[in-house]
């Protein structure tokens, strides 16, 4: 689960970490009053998007007094942000952040995530902060530093330590510094974070050091044992079509393509994706209705691949292990007697009970187009739209 | 041989007594599987789908001899169930449970860590060595004995290729589903080693998929260290970067984790690679006559 900046950062506050002194701007009528409290300039404003790269799309800018400040978070607010991680549809920003300015003297990286290959935790520090980690990575990998942290003892000072020196940090700021990267890593663990990410980390001409920006992302699968966090969820950043998924069990991205595509397990359906394209089409979506899924769920998951209206064919394609042909026919047919359905659908069943599958769909009134094989069935489906 | 079970290897099932549990047992003991006891705290005493259950995994061990077992728990539960079966040095533990928080795994990859101790998944369809035991979810009647030893990431598309395979005429050796967890028990090369000594083992199927660098460090040791021909497919292609593909495991991070990365690493190390998940079978054929 992603949330947004000033989540983060407040997150960040309630474990010593210290952040810009900001407000949110959730209804542009408070805009005046939220201003007039605001007695230091310039100010940052921030758009607040689940998404990277908000300054190269205009998202984040710098506002050297009042009016400036005014017109720029009304500018900024209700715009369709356009980012590299955003796509070209863009996303429509809610909510800004408007944050007292600093003059910076030195912007460090410092982020925590999983290192699956080493199965722990990895601290992730550099002293060239300010770019995406990536981008580091690859022009100045000498500039990166790694503290692995073996879960067995946790985070020890010597591990802080080791990066602030060799961070090159300054006297005076190390002990802080120190505390820091601990209180960092204790908020990881304690919230399952999947990333807990300050960039910058900036230290200010006053020497002091601050979190200017930062992003947590959590670990799905441990969210419910943090109600805290799963309060923090905004539902205005996900597609209407992926949260109608979401309760009921279906996971459920939207892409761009024609093909609407249903399949039973996340490999089969990713597979099926590469076969719509090798065929010559594109997917419509990923939809994985999962090992476990009952005709009910089957039903859900056609109404919604069917909401979209970029399909203009359906293909399912169904491997009955835990999920037999049988029911998966079912619900198949139960939903499309139920919904009117002007797009082909094509339907590769195999496994457990197909035979009886493959009769219920044979003898229902409705029209499939039955392929035997994967091939054959991305060939039917792309054959269709064309 | 076959790797990892065969047909004396006695099987603990934890959580028998649930749905899919027992559903599942069920599915074991007409494969033919030597199901021997079955764990649900509290129901110690009483019998599931005809096997004894236990309220512990030592007292299981102690009174049936078990030397594997399968999880069937909730995943908030999980971990704790296999590091009860760990900590009774339970050699074989497969864990199909889905949805365990990454830092529970962690914890439990520090225990067993050095221990003589093989655990697969979690969130996985678990291990088949067709005609001798069926530890997992897969359906069984889709496999032949043969000498095709499979690891993939995937459920049902490793089903799908197994299909493929069968279709052909070609058997499997031993098949396994490490899982789509970001953190697995055991990785691609941590069965490629055991494949590598298993002389009924002739050839592999790799199924990989987007996410970590697990099908990286399968390449190199492929090429510094496995002398068998490997015919891979990864899946994903087509997965836009930073959404969760279903699975927890299978994301594209920061640019890295693709699909091409992973097809070009193969490549590099002479993996065979379908580019098809269709043609999957297809490859494995005509590598093996070519080859064998």
């Amino acid at each position: 689960m992603k949330i947004h900046e000033y989540q983060a950062k407040k997150l960040l506050n309630k474990w010593g970490i210290p952040t810009p002194q900001g407000h949110v701007i959730e209804d542009i009528s408070d805009v005046h009053g939220v201003m007039n409290n605001i007695d230091k300039f310039p100010v940052v404003v921030k758009a607040q998007i689940h998404a990277g790269g908000r300054g190269k799309g205009g998202g984040v800018r710098l506002a050297k007094d009042r009016n400036e400040a005014l017109e720029i978070t009304k500018d900024i607010f209700g715009m369709k942000l356009v980012t590299p991680q955003t796509g070209p549809e863009g996303r429509r920003v809610k909510k800004v952040l408007i944050e007292e300015g600093f003059d910076i003297k030195k912007e460090l990286y410092l982020g925590i995530t999983i290192d699956r290959a080493m199965l722990s935790p990895v601290i992730i520090a550099s002293e060239a902060g300010g770019v995406e980690i990536e981008e580091l990575a690859d022009k100045y990998p000498e500039k990166i530093l790694r503290e692995i942290i073996d879960p067995a003892i946790g985070i020890r000072a010597f591990h802080a330590r080791r990066l602030t020196f060799n961070l090159n940090i300054e006297k005076e700021l190390i002990k802080e510094t120190v505390s820091l990267i601990i209180n960092l890593y204790h908020l990881f663990e304690e919230s399952d974070c999947s990333l807990a990410e300050i960039n910058p980390l900036v230290i200010t001409k006053e020497n002091k050091i601050l979190a200017l920006d930062a992003k947590i992302d959590f670990d799905d699968n441990a969210l419910y044992r943090h109600q805290e966090i799963r309060d923090l969820r905004d539902l205005n950043e996900e597609k209407p079509l992926e949260i109608e998924a979401s309760k009921y069990g279906l996971n459920y991205i939207k892409l761009d393509g024609k093909v609407g595509c249903m399949v039973n397990g996340a490999g089969l359906a990713m597979a099926t994706m590469d076969l719509i394209k090798l065929a010559g089409t594109e997917p419509a979506n990923f939809l994985d209705v999962g090992g476990g899924a009952s005709a009910e769920m089957v039903e859900q998951a056609f109404q919604i691949l069917l909401s979209d209206k970029n399909v203009e064919a359906v293909l399912i394609n169904i491997f009955g292990g835990i999920l037999r042909c049988d029911l998966l026919a079912e619900g198949v047919v139960k939903a499309i007697s139920k919904i009117d359905v002007n797009v082909p659908v094509v339907v590769r069943l195999e496994g457990t009970n197909v035979e009886k599958g493959r009769d219920i769909l044979n003898h229902s009134s409705l029209n499939f187009i039955v392929a035997k094989t994967m091939q054959d069935a991305a060939n039917k489906v792309a054959a269709v739209i064309k | 041989m076959s790797i990892l079970i065969n047909e004396e290897t006695r099987v603990l099932v934890q959580g028998i007594t649930g749905k899919e549990g027992a559903f599942h047992t069920n599915q074991m003991l007409l494969y033919g599987t030597k199901i021997v006891a079955g764990v649900t705290p509290g129901k110690g005493g009483s019998k599931a789908e005809g096997i004894p259950v236990f309220n512990t995994v030592s007292k299981a061990v102690e009174e049936t001899g078990a030397n594997a077992s399968i999880i069937f728990v909730p995943p908030s539960v999980a971990a704790d169930a296999i590091l009860e079966a760990a900590d009774e040095n339970i050699k074989v533990i497969v864990c199909i449970s889905e949805g365990i928080p990454t830092f529970d795994m962690i914890y439990v990859m520090k225990y067993i860590e050095g221990k003589d101790i093989r655990l697969i998944g979690p969130n996985c369809p678990g291990i088949i060595s067709p005609d001798k035991c069926k530890l997992g979810i897969m359906p069984g009647h889709i496999h032949k004995k043969g000498n095709i030893g499979i690891i993939s990431r995937s459920g049902t598309l490793t089903y799908e290729v197994v299909y493929q395979l069968t279709e052909r005429g070609i058997g499997q050796s031993t098949c396994i589903g490490i899982g789509g967890d970001p953190i697995i028990g055991s990785n691609f090369v941590d069965c490629l080693k055991l494949f590598k000594e298993d002389s009924e083992t002739l050839a592999i199927c790799l199924i990989g998929e987007i996410g970590g660098t697990t099908e990286e460090d399968a390449a190199k040791y492929i090429k510094e260290d496995f002398p068998k021909p490997v015919i891979g497919y990864i899946a994903g292609m087509t997965a836009p970067p930073g959404r969760r593909m279903g699975h927890a495991g299978a994301i594209i991070a920061g640019g890295r984790g693709t699909a091409k990365e992973k097809v070009n690493a193969l490549k590099a190390s002479g993996v065979f690679i379908s580019e098809s998940p269709a043609l999957v079978g297809k490859l494995v054929e005509d590598v093996i006559k070519k080859r064998i």
